[in-house]
């Protein structure tokens, strides 16, 4: 609890367990004004009550509140319909978008308390994050998802009553089999605009397709263009990472309204490729807001003992972290690490420990709130963790970091929460989630352009670390968007180890 | 600032698209598991959903990931007596241990995607593409009966429809109303003559005029009739036509020695499929087990299929047995007769010819469809030659098969009411 507040006389909100309309009312009104004194800064919220059913059917389409209809969103909702009536798993309490302004779920099963704790959680932790962290600011735009998802809604079902709905299905499959390397990853992509999607999408396909003509004509201009050419053109020039990128603009055979398709897969993936990269953070960000909004509300005696009481058992069911021995442990939890780091970053503000000045000369004694802003806006899940870890709280969590040689039968203990091991154990945890270690390196390098139009990839293995089988099965997708050979090279090192191609898998 | 808006009554089946394309797309693994279903459950068990289990190999969506393997560090919490650089066995397991790092949400792709699926669903799959022979002609476009059905009071009507208790509330109703006046009138008449103490003989003015006027009043009273034209009500009763909606089913079965209990088991699952269909088509459904060895009986469903006898077999004393409850019970106008006779073949060889003869007469004008089974692994017996020749004359009416194993059951019946032959028939 806040000790710098003095228990005020006490004007409950409300008592009971039951929330009203004017409740959340008052009640977001409450936390709004703790919240701008806190500086969180905000898009504006829409805060939408919803039924159990409801939270199933966001549930299963990625949370999205629209979305193209896919099988795979169905077996996802059965998925989620089963394990909820088996009483498996619980929903989640909220689910919140990125978008402006920012819509937030609440489900009316919730009681008061819980009810409050969602809009501190989501409406002001989350959604300041949103606003603030420089990888949202980069590569999403609040403003126009939703216009997007429906143009892009729209579009998938005019395409499905067009050409069929199995045509659609089958682009569909390939290109969410390839949705993770379809974000740029260097260069900020241009705000989608559904308004403009819809205006530029004609002219789009006509351009699209001179462009792909021209690149695959087989007529030489001119004698003497094409002698100049003789010398092997090479295509792409520069290794390609981002692969739907690539195929919407250059696959030879597909049709204008597939390369949409591309596009509206690639754009939505583009969309969460933040929220990937900073589920720590993000989690942990809200997770100590909510705490510290409603310990103020209490402070200031607007709510009841029962109410933290409910809020607080809650509370610390999401920041438990298991061990790693403990049979229902699953992963560090990113509500448990993130929440700590910053509670930690403030306590490093407040009353630094000699051992904190020397980790964290920067921050120690600094103003905890301009430091906990500047941490939230500047930072991702990989190099928050490299900048921020402290020892203490790898001691608390008792970290520890294992070394697996898949060529050694033991596994060896490389660091652990000590004087010799910290530094190694942060950097290890860091890399943990770094999406460019988490995910296989993979470029497009060559295109065959004169010759049988073959397709070349080159996978550059890290840690020696092998493509899970699924591999064969995402080829066959790519040469369905191809319609091509395909070709995928790995490489050790500079040594080639590993040449699988589509269709005729022969390993050599 | 913040908005607040009440979505609970939007629609909540936003899903519904998608779970349904899931259903098409897996179409052929849940007619496999529904199939699978129909041969473990018993005849009363039908009406119910099923568990469809897929193996998640089906339904992965593949990505490219890290597969195990390679030189890994992972982090983890809540070390107790780890010191840096001690040396841990692996599991003997081999690649599947490790803890849980990235790749143990890869399993071996052995575990199962599993959900349920309704019993309407689990009937249609049960049920996809058959459609009875004949159905046809008994439909409800051609309907020859009525049923009447209450449909609330009206005013006007015979007098056996007539409802007494409505027709004396109304009644008692209007006399309350039209005397309402003329009672509080009363009342105070009768006040003020009781304050004047009148005498029987009293002739003051007074006295004589209020009696007059309370006689009047009275008189007045009475012409109020006790019950009105107004007031009838009769019971409205409207004829609706009544689809031709019953059926009755004849199980055949026969139960000479020959019959193992293997054999009636395999009948029996036939029955069960042909009722439920039946059920889904009909609103009412009779059965009637016929049993035969050397004669014919009717019995109960339990006797039918669990009770033992030996014996030969002839097989036309069930069907002339079956004749003669048709003509008792069950008129072919009224009634959609369907059959089923399932054997091993076996048959006295004098008695084939006579059968098929009494098919060709007697029974299959006036049935919907005749399905002969024959479960047995071996050659065709007599009776299975002698019902050749039917198909050629009934081929709308009359469907033949052979059983081998239980597994042969569903296929079998598919194909015995497969929707060409439908068409055909129409």
């Amino acid at each position: 609890m806040t000790d710098t507040h003095q228990v005020q006389e006490r004007h409950y909100l409300s008592t009971g367990s039951d929330w009203t309309f004017e409740l959340l009312e008052t009640y977001d009104r409450e936390i709004a004004r703790i919240a701008a004194l806190y500086k969180l800064d905000t898009y504006p919220n829409q805060i939408e009550i919803i039924t159990a059913e409801q939270m199933m059917d966001a549930y299963s389409s990625v949370g999205m509140p629209i979305g193209y209809n896919h099988w795979s969103y169905g077996k996802q909702f059965l998925q989620t319909q089963k394990n909820y009536q088996r009483g498996q798993m619980g929903l989640a309490y909220e689910i919140v978008i990125n978008s402006n302004p920012c819509i937030a779920y609440l489900m009316e099963e919730n009681s008061m308390p819980m009810q409050a704790l969602v809009i501190a959680h989501a409406c002001y932790g989350h959604n300041s994050f949103f606003k603030g962290n420089y990888l949202f600011r980069t590569w999403t735009d609040a403003g126009s998802i939703i216009d997007y998802l429906l143009f892009a809604k729209n579009y998938v079902r005019q395409c499905e009553e067009r050409y069929g709905q199995e045509e659609v299905e089958q682009i569909l499959d390939a290109c969410h089999a390839l949705q993770n390397f379809g974000v740029d990853r260097y260069r900020r992509p241009k705000p989608i605009s559904a308004a403009e999607e819809r205006a530029r999408l004609e002219e789009r396909e006509n351009i699209l397709q001179q462009q792909i003509n021209d690149l695959w004509r087989t007529l030489p201009a001119s004698p003497k263009e094409a002698s100049q050419k003789k010398g092997r053109r090479k295509f792409p020039e520069e290794p390609q990472e981002n692969i739907l990128y690539f195929l919407e603009k250059n696959a030879p055979l597909l049709a204008p309204w597939q390369r949409e398709l591309i596009r509206i897969v690639r754009k939505i993936s583009q969309y969460f490729y933040p929220q990937r990269q900073t589920q720590v953070m993000n989690e942990g960000w809200a997770t100590f807001w909510h705490y510290t909004l409603l310990n103020h509300l209490y402070d200031d005696g607007l709510v009841t003992d029962g109410f933290m009481m409910e809020f607080l058992s809650s509370h610390s069911n999401v920041v438990f972290q298991p061990g790693y021995d403990a049979s229902y442990y699953n992963g560090i939890n990113p509500y448990a690490l993130g929440f700590n780091m910053f509670r930690d970053i403030k306590r490093i503000c407040e009353e630094p420990t000699d051992e904190d000045r020397d980790w964290f000369p920067d921050i120690a004694g600094s103003d905890w709130l301009e430091t906990l802003h500047f941490a939230m806006r500047n930072f991702k899940d990989e190099s928050f963790i490299q900048q921020f870890l402290s020892p203490k709280l790898m001691r608390e969590f008792h970290l520890f970091s294992i070394y697996d040689d898949d060529e050694k039968n033991q596994y060896e203990v490389e660091a652990i929460h000590n004087e010799a091991g910290y530094r190694r154990l942060r950097e290890m945890l860091a890399r943990q989630y770094d999406l460019s270690v988490r995910e296989p390196n993979i470029q497009i390098t060559h295109v065959e352009i004169e010759d049988d139009r073959s397709l070349t990839l080159r996978h550059t293995m890290q840690n020696d670390t092998p493509l899970s089988s699924d591999v064969h099965e995402v080829m066959k997708h790519l040469h369905l968007l191809w319609g091509f050979d395909i070709h995928l090279e790995t490489f050790k090192g500079e040594r080639l180890i590993k040449r699988q191609s589509c269709p005729d898998t022969r390993v050599s | 600032m913040s908005y607040i808006i009440d979505r609970r009554l939007n629609g909540k089946n936003k899903s519904t698209v998608n779970r349904q394309r899931f259903l098409r797309r897996y179409q052929k693994h849940i007619k496999e598991a529904v199939t699978g279903a129909v041969n473990k459950r018993s005849i009363t068990d039908m009406e119910r959903g099923e568990q469809i289990s897929i193996p998640t190999r089906s339904t992965h969506e593949p990505i490219i990931t890290h597969g195990p393997g390679g030189k890994q560090h992972r982090v983890f919490p809540g070390n107790k007596e780890f010191q840096a650089g001690d040396l841990l066995d692996k599991p003997e397991s081999g690649g599947g241990g490790g803890g849980s790092g990235k790749a143990s949400n890869q399993g071996d792709g052995e575990d199962e995607f599993s959900f349920y699926i309704s019993k309407e669903e689990f009937l249609n799959y049960l049920f996809d593409d058959l459609a009875l022979p004949n159905m046809i002609k008994k439909n409800l476009s051609q309907s020859k009966e009525f049923k009447t059905r209450r449909a609330g009071f009206v005013s006007e009507g015979t007098p056996n429809n007539l409802s007494v208790v409505k027709s004396l509330r109304n009644a008692h109703a209007r006399r309350i109303g039209m005397t309402v006046g003329k009672r509080r009138k009363l009342k105070e008449l009768n006040a003020a003559l009781t304050a004047l103490d009148p005498q029987p003989e009293d002739s003051r003015e007074e006295v004589i005029s209020l009696r007059l006027q309370i006689e009047e009043i009275e008189k007045k009273l009475k012409t109020v009739p006790f019950l009105d034209d107004l007031d009838l009500r009769y019971r409205s009763q409207v004829k609706v036509p009544m689809p031709s909606s019953k059926a009755v089913m004849f199980c055949v079965m026969d139960v000479s020695g020959s019959m193992t209990q293997d054999i009636k088991d395999i009948a029996k699952r036939f029955y069960i499929l042909l009722y439920l269909f039946l059920q889904k088509s009909y609103e009412h459904i009779e059965l009637v087990f016929i049993r035969h060895h050397t004669s014919a009986k009717e019995v109960d469903e339990q006797e039918f299929f669990y009770s033992r006898e030996t014996g030969g077999t002839i097989v036309s004393s069930a069907l002339k047995m079956m004749q003669d409850i048709i003509a008792e019970r069950y008129n072919s106008d009224e009634w959609n007769i369907y059959a089923a006779q399932a054997s091993d073949g076996d048959n006295w060889d004098d008695d084939s010819p006579q059968c098929a003869e009494l098919l060709s007469q007697q029974l299959l004008p006036q049935v919907q469809y005749f399905a002969y089974i024959e479960i047995t692994p071996n050659q065709h017996q007599a009776l299975w030659e002698s019902y050749t020749g039917l198909l050629k004359q009934y081929p709308h009416h009359f469907a033949m098969s052979q059983i081998r194993t239980a597994a042969d059951i569903y296929p079998v019946f598919r194909e015995l009411f497969a929707k060409e032959r439908y068409q055909e028939a129409v």
